[in-house]
């Protein structure tokens, strides 16, 4: 009876969705790999999570999993996810996120479970895990949120490395000077303004190409802190180091919150840098998709002419959005200052102004998804250092691959498709 | 094959409104106020936001006018004005931060000419003890120290090539930032060949070195296949492989290429006849990889301006759409282009491991990869530009070193001096600003 019904729209729909095969392959090949890993090479042993740490109020007890069985179930999951991925694609035209997310969780589960119980020494505290990668996030996903605010308004920011390294040295200095914490923190703030001030002008005003201003200015502020550095933080009154000795930003417990067990340790006992990371986070997601200044920002990175053309000023909104993802990158530059070790070093980022732009597009340019990208970096890189001097089933150079190999994966489209903001990367000129 | 009417559509350089599909770079071609054809390259304001080749360095027929023209047009005077602008704000850093004028400018106003003596004699040591360092230093104790002028040709052999991979993929459009990742890789290879195997002289080292362009564009073709097939974009892509180069370096050499006995991450030392031949005896160490780098500067200077192949590259990169509806197959382009600056990239690898380094370290393609970008922008993303652009940068390599130990002032300034000469460079409306020159007529500029 109803035929002509049934078949008019998914003839339809087969029309306007191009039926992608990436995503079921790519699992497909992951099961296979689980499979052959975590099941049937599993190792024998067993994967202890500590889910309370020593100082707990409340004590769980330890997640004691053996790691073989674990395995077959998290392979067997991966089979049939990837199962599902292919009947979808070839029913619906696409996998649904929801199948895609639990794979990826199923995934790294056994993963998880796979390393730790092949590793032959110590239990693994969980929770340890995961605040080691409260540490190392923050300034990540500061770095990705300055990211999102540039690009979702068209202005690609490769600088952002610059911006934490010289929220790095500027919180350091004012701090050593002051002996203000609290300055030393705006006193960063301002100077990621001013790495952006810069590609703002270049990018927006004098139409340089952006990647290369971003390219060039990482240069000259590591140039410029790595020279003032040298020149005055090196200076030396009655043997100490004057200028290079920044107060210490406190962590801050919030009571009773900060005992829930697993969740307090992980975001309820931080500095205010930390609690300042939780809420930008939200704020920015909810501004730039939930409000009037959101959807000007996301229309001008989109289609700058379509937002010119209703009245928005183009270049003004993205100066504006520059400028405040600068100062955004320089608080989470002061994190490493302030926080994370009380004195600055030559390079101190180190190259984490582009795991930010990884989180940034594997998060797809979404701060939410930005943060969790940035959690799941912060947890790959805190296992590869937990795990550095233990024998492990794997190299830990390889999980500090893991951001870089997920990243070109998204932006080539086999772990879902991670798209830019049209507009990203385009100067704007009226006319 | 190829439509002639499509080559004279790319070269008058039509903005195809397809080429920037909606984001509004069309319209705005004809009325860049970039002005010169040299300028719109790094404006990006070309096609679809991207690096669209200059008309500048193109074609040989009208070099000659091109280039009365373009000093005509103070394009060469603004590269110029650029190195003269950075070099004075990098001396105003060294004569604020230098002790003695601080000390003289507590009495500015009792002797203000103290402060400016002072600070005239901090810039004109730590720029002296540069260009000495660079150049000849009849002072130094040693050969070496003597003649800088080699250090600063040895300084320069790896950049000359992995500028040139940067330039070659400039031209066609991309943005190759991972010249590091595939130096490292290019070292790599050389390495694992020039100490691993046991080959007769000469032929170890041409092993050597086609192992490590291998090395280097398979890094680099990695980003070319997915860019052509997937669209990702290279920038992206590329910065990703710098760090999972670093990583497999790493892991490498604590396992397979690691050398026995030692408890460092470092390869064995490269076998004799894997390494470059000096050039100059024992007491200099420039090697015959500056030849090779010569050579590759020639090569890749008629690949760009004579080959068809170049001709198709610097096509696809002025403007990608004309070029498809040309008949040219633009996916290639950019794998054949990529391999080809991996390649290159390589090769600095192999100059590094076979002429300075002579052992594989995590270290060893050290900011080379990222001073390439800076060269090939201040070579305007021609060939020859690059080479000098890589002599500067070399000089100011050897003499960065003299100047940190001769007057004390760190090397880092010479990160901000290049940094800014090509901030200035890529922007040329602020340099005219500055000194008022006239804004060129863009009749003629093509671009």
């Amino acid at each position: 009876m109803s035929t002509v019904i049934k078949t008019e729209p998914n003839a339809f729909k087969d029309q306007l969705a191009v039926r992608s095969w990436k995503l079921p392959l790519t699992f497909g090949a992951l099961a296979l790999f689980a499979i052959l890993v975590f099941a049937i090479f599993g190792p024998d042993g067993r994967a202890t999570f500590r889910l309370s740490q020593d100082g707990d109020a409340w004590q769980l007890p330890d997640l004691v999993l053996p790691a073989k069985p674990v395995g077959i179930l998290a392979a067997a999951g991966c089979v049939a996810l990837a199962i599902l991925s292919y009947l979808q694609t070839k029913l619906e035209g696409r996998t649904r996120r929801s199948v895609s997310n639990a794979f990826t969780v199923l995934f790294v589960l056994g993963l998880l479970v796979w390393i730790i119980g092949g590793t032959k020494s110590q239990n693994i505290t969980l929770v340890g895990l995961f605040t080691g990668a409260m540490l190392i996030i923050t300034p990540l996903v500061f770095g990705s949120l300055s990211g999102v605010l540039c690009e979702r308004s068209g202005v690609v920011n490769i600088a952002i490395e610059g911006q934490l390294l010289a929220g790095a040295f500027t919180a350091a200095l004012v701090g050593s000077i002051t002996g203000n914490a609290y300055a030393a923190l705006v006193a960063a703030a301002a100077a990621g303004v001013l790495v952006s001030v810069l590609l703002a002008a270049f990018s927006i005003k004098y139409l340089v190409n952006q990647i290369i201003v971003g390219v060039v200015l990482n240069v000259l502020v590591a140039g410029l802190t790595g020279f003032l550095f040298e020149k005055i933080m090196k200076i030396k009154v009655q043997g100490v180091t004057v200028y290079n000795d920044p107060p210490h930003l406190p962590n801050l417990p919030i009571p009773l919150l900060s005992d829930i067990p697993m969740l307090g340790p992980m975001f309820f006992r931080q500095s205010i840098i930390g609690y300042l990371m939780l809420v930008l986070v939200a704020v920015i997601w909810f501004g730039l998709f939930r409000t009037r200044w959101g959807l000007r920002v996301r229309a001008v990175g989109e289609h700058p002419q379509a937002a010119d053309t209703m009245g928005i000023n183009v270049n003004r909104t993205r100066f504006i959005n520059v400028l405040a993802g600068g100062a955004v990158a320089g608080v989470g530059g002061a994190y490493f200052t302030l926080v994370a070790v009380s004195s600055f070093s030559k390079d101190m980022t180190g190259g984490l102004g582009f795991i930010a732009l990884a989180a940034l597009i594997f998060g797809r340019w979404n701060p939410i998804g930005a943060f969790l990208a940035a959690l799941l970096f912060g947890v790959a890189g805190n296992l590869q250092s937990i795990l550095s001097l233990a024998v492990t089933p794997i190299d830990g150079q390889f999980l500090a691959m893991l951001p870089y190999a997920l990243t070109i994966l998204a932006v080539s489209g086999l772990v879902g498709k991670s798209r830019a903001p049209a507009a990203s990367g385009e100067p704007y000129i009226k006319g | 094959m190829r439509d002639p009417r499509g080559v004279e559509a790319n070269e008058s350089d039509q903005p195809a409104v397809s080429a920037g599909s909606l984001t509004g770079d069309g319209p705005a071609d004809g009325g860049a106020p970039a002005g010169s054809a040299g300028e719109a390259e790094l404006t990006g304001v070309g096609t679809s936001g991207r690096l669209p080749s200059t008309a500048t360095g193109g074609d040989g027929d009208h070099t000659g006018k091109r280039i009365v023209r373009e000093i005509m047009s103070g394009s060469a005077l603004v590269s110029v004005l650029a190195v003269v602008v950075a070099l004075v704000i990098g001396g105003l850093l060294i004569a604020v931060t230098d002790k003695r004028v601080a000390a003289a400018s507590g009495y500015f106003f009792a002797e203000p000419g103290n402060t400016f003596a002072a600070a005239w004699t901090a810039v004109s040591e730590a720029y002296g003890a540069l260009l000495r360092g660079a150049t000849y230093d009849p002072g130094a104790r040693t050969w070496l120290g003597q003649l800088g002028i080699f250090e600063t040709l040895t300084f320069a052999t790896p950049l000359i090539l992995a500028g040139l991979a940067v330039t070659i993929a400039f031209r066609a459009g991309l943005f190759n930032i991972g010249a590091q990742g595939q130096i490292i890789l290019g070292a790599t290879f050389a390495g694992a060949v020039g100490f691993g195997l046991d080959l007769p002289p000469v032929i170890h080292l041409l092993a050597v070195i086609v192992a490590g362009a291998i090395g280097g564009a398979i890094w680099g073709g990695i980003a070319g296949v997915l860019k052509a097939r997937t669209g990702a974009h290279e920038v992206i892509v590329t910065i990703m492989l710098n760090y999972i180069a670093l990583s497999l370096v790493l892991y490498l050499l604590k396992n397979q290429l690691k050398a026995p006995g030692s408890t460092n991450p470092v390869s064995p030392a490269m076998k004799d006849s894997a390494v470059f031949p000096l050039l100059l005896g024992d007491n200099f160490r420039l090697h015959a990889g500056f030849l090779l780098a010569v050579v590759a500067v020639v090569a890749i200077a008629w690949l760009l301006n004579r080959s068809t192949l170049g001709f198709e590259l610097r096509a696809i990169g002025a403007n990608p759409s004309a070029a498809r509806t040309a008949g040219m197959i633009v996916s290639r382009g950019y794998i054949v282009v990529m391999l080809i600056s991996g390649a290159l990239a390589g090769l600095a690898g192999v100059a590094q491991i076979s002429g300075t380094e002579k052992s594989l370290d995590s270290e060893v393609a050290g900011s080379i990869g990222f001073d390439a970008i800076t060269v090939a922008l201040l070579g305007r993303s021609t060939p020859w530009g690059t080479f000098f652009a890589a002599l500067l940068f070399g000089a100011f390599k050897a003499g960065g070193t003299s100047m940190a130990v001769n007057a004390d002032v760190s090397i880092d300034i010479v990160l901000v001096v290049q940094s800014l000469i090509v901030l200035f460079i890529a922007a040329p409306p602020l340099i005219r600003a500055m000194f008022r020159l006239k804004t060129p007529s863009t009749r003629g500029a093509g671009a």
